[in-house]
């Protein structure tokens, strides 16, 4: 990083100034090349040189909220890759997910931590939920011009609002649109299926290993109908990842945990595999 | 035609850094230990947003004593310098020594450079997987560096803390009996001794147990349950006989 100093060694002039206190702003002053969707790309489609991030689902129970990711990722009939975490903690109270374009998406997510853990510490206080929500749909904004040629990439937020004392799903799209999701929300090539699920099974007093068996028959039933969307992977031990936020914090729960509640999803479709059936009336 | 006056470099150099000094020890005081899960700061600050102590990075804090102006200036350099360069290359390549670089650097230059000289001196300090790996740096005014083992007192009457911490400190000490060391140290301020109350102190940790990011504030309830439990250890800061010298 030889443009982090100036003359004599010393922090350059950007570093001192007042500013902003956004990270983004700040690295488009002193080290533009290193932000997403800021590169000029040849006409066409090139969306093919990226693998797809495939099904996220995610629900609230009383307290609290829940995100889960299949693991798959796919490059047209190619799966690329086996175990992606598409999950990331974005910082004490909340989680992004992403679905689409993996590479742009993997990027955005990590800016997004970096952004949010930015503000706190140069203002000595946490973003609201709402403004964490309102700063991510201006970073999908920001990746229009990508969207456009194939990139296309769309998070979805999870977080745990301390002030409501509840928590809170916020849904994209491309163009950087945002919307608060009430109960539960999917998104991703698997979502149609996942969502039918969450419909069925979902319970407004769901506990929070109820809700974790909750999304993981979702994403079941999402890979059962979505080629794209990975099912729990037995041989290999693959399961898909589930991030927790309470008033606690963030937690991703323990791989054994996930495996158990797995097991049982897995053994319950052995006898009825289209999974358990809502009462009719 | 009149003949400007002649000044030694030695001398402007001189009459800098005692500007400094005496800028700084205006302040009050503000001490970095080591305890035996970490490394604790705790600074004489009366304002309950506007800090002494602050976050750098994961593992690195920054704690600074001398005009507020000057050294929140440095935080946020240092903030914005860390976070650019974990967000180029790993969180784990953004280490104290480089931040103690970067701002002895930038203070060496405006001390050198500038007529008024910065009127501050820093503790940058890392916390690492085991206490061998603890860093702590202090840097001046003048932007040279030291690396210290253990403990630092700055600002104020720095001598006086100073030595009133070396009689006490103990890197194996649990947090509260460390905080009683503190405590004990700064009310050694001035030669006068005060009471030292929760209302007027600003304490943080680095903890080398915690997750993600190590630094935590302690404040409010917490702060007055630790005061207790310290004045229970049995080292009372205020009870100890030995007057000043």
């Amino acid at each position: 990083m030889s443009e982090a100093f100036g003359i004599g060694g010393r922090l350059p002039a950007a570093f001192m100034n007042p500013g902003t206190s956004s990270f983004i702003d700040f690295l488009a002053q002193v080290n533009p090349d290193l932000l997403p969707g800021r590169r000029n790309l040849p006409q066409g489609d090139s969306s093919h040189l990226t693998p797809d991030a495939t099904t996220i689902v995610a629900l609230t129970f009383p307290g609290g909220v829940l995100l889960a990711g299949d693991r798959r990722a796919t490059s047209g009939n190619v799966i690329a890759n086996r175990d992606m975490d598409k999950l990331f903690r974005a910082d004490e109270f909340s989680a992004v997910a992403i679905a689409g374009s993996a590479g742009i998406g993997i990027e955005l997510a990590r800016l997004f931590q970096v952004e949010l853990e930015h503000y706190e510490k140069r203002e000595g206080r946490p973003l609201s939920l709402e403004g964490k929500a309102n700063r991510l749909a201006s970073m999908i904004r920001g990746n229009l011009g990508m969207a456009l040629q194939g990139f296309v990439v769309v998070p979805l937020l999870v977080g745990y609002d301390e002030p409501r004392g509840e928590g809170r799903i916020f849904s994209y799209d491309p163009v950087g649109g945002r919307y608060e999701e009430h109960r539960y929300h999917s998104i991703g090539s698997g979502s149609v299926y996942a969502r039918g699920s969450l419909k069925k099974l979902y319970r407004d007093d769901l506990s929070e290993e109820d809700a974790a068996l909750v999304a993981l028959q979702a994403l079941y039933d999402a890979a059962d109908d979505d080629s794209a969307t990975g099912g729990p992977d037995v041989h290999r031990r693959i399961y898909p990842l589930v991030d927790v936020i309470t008033d606690d914090g963030h937690r991703r729960l323990p791989a054994d945990e996930v495996a158990e509640l797995a097991d049982t999803v897995v053994t319950g479709r052995s006898q009825r595999p289209d999974g358990p059936t809502a009462p009719l009336s | 035609m009149s003949m400007p006056f002649y000044v030694s470099p030695e001398q402007i150099m001189k009459d800098k850094a005692d500007y400094a000094r005496k800028g700084i020890a205006r302040g009050r005081s503000a001490v970095v230990l080591r305890y035996d899960g970490g490394i604790l700061f705790v600074a004489d600050n009366m304002s309950r947003t506007l800090h002494k102590i602050s976050e750098l990075y994961d593992r690195i804090a920054f704690a600074a004593v001398g005009r507020y102006n000057e050294f929140e200036n440095l935080r946020l350099a240092g903030v914005r310098y860390a976070d650019s360069h974990g967000y180029a290359y790993d969180r784990r390549d953004v280490t104290g020594q480089m931040l103690a670089n970067a701002y002895a650097q930038t203070l060496g230059a405006v001390f050198t450079e500038s007529n008024k000289p910065w009127e501050v001196e820093i503790v940058v300090a890392e916390v690492g997987d085991t206490p061998e790996a603890d860093q702590i740096y202090r840097i001046t005014f003048d932007g040279s560096v030291v690396d210290e083992r253990d403990f630092v007192a700055m600002g104020g009457s720095a001598e006086r803390v100073t030595s009133a911490l070396k009689e006490r400190y103990d890197g194996e000490a649990p947090l509260a009996t460390a905080l009683a060391t503190a405590m004990h140290a700064l009310s050694h301020e001035n030669g006068e001794r005060r009471e030292l109350e929760a209302a007027s102190l600003e304490v943080a940790v680095l903890d080398r147990a915690r997750e993600h990011r190590k630094f935590r504030r302690v404040q409010g309830e917490r702060l007055n349950r630790l005061i207790a439990e310290s004045r229970a250890s049995g080292t009372r800061p205020e009870e100890s006989g030995d007057t000043e010298t």
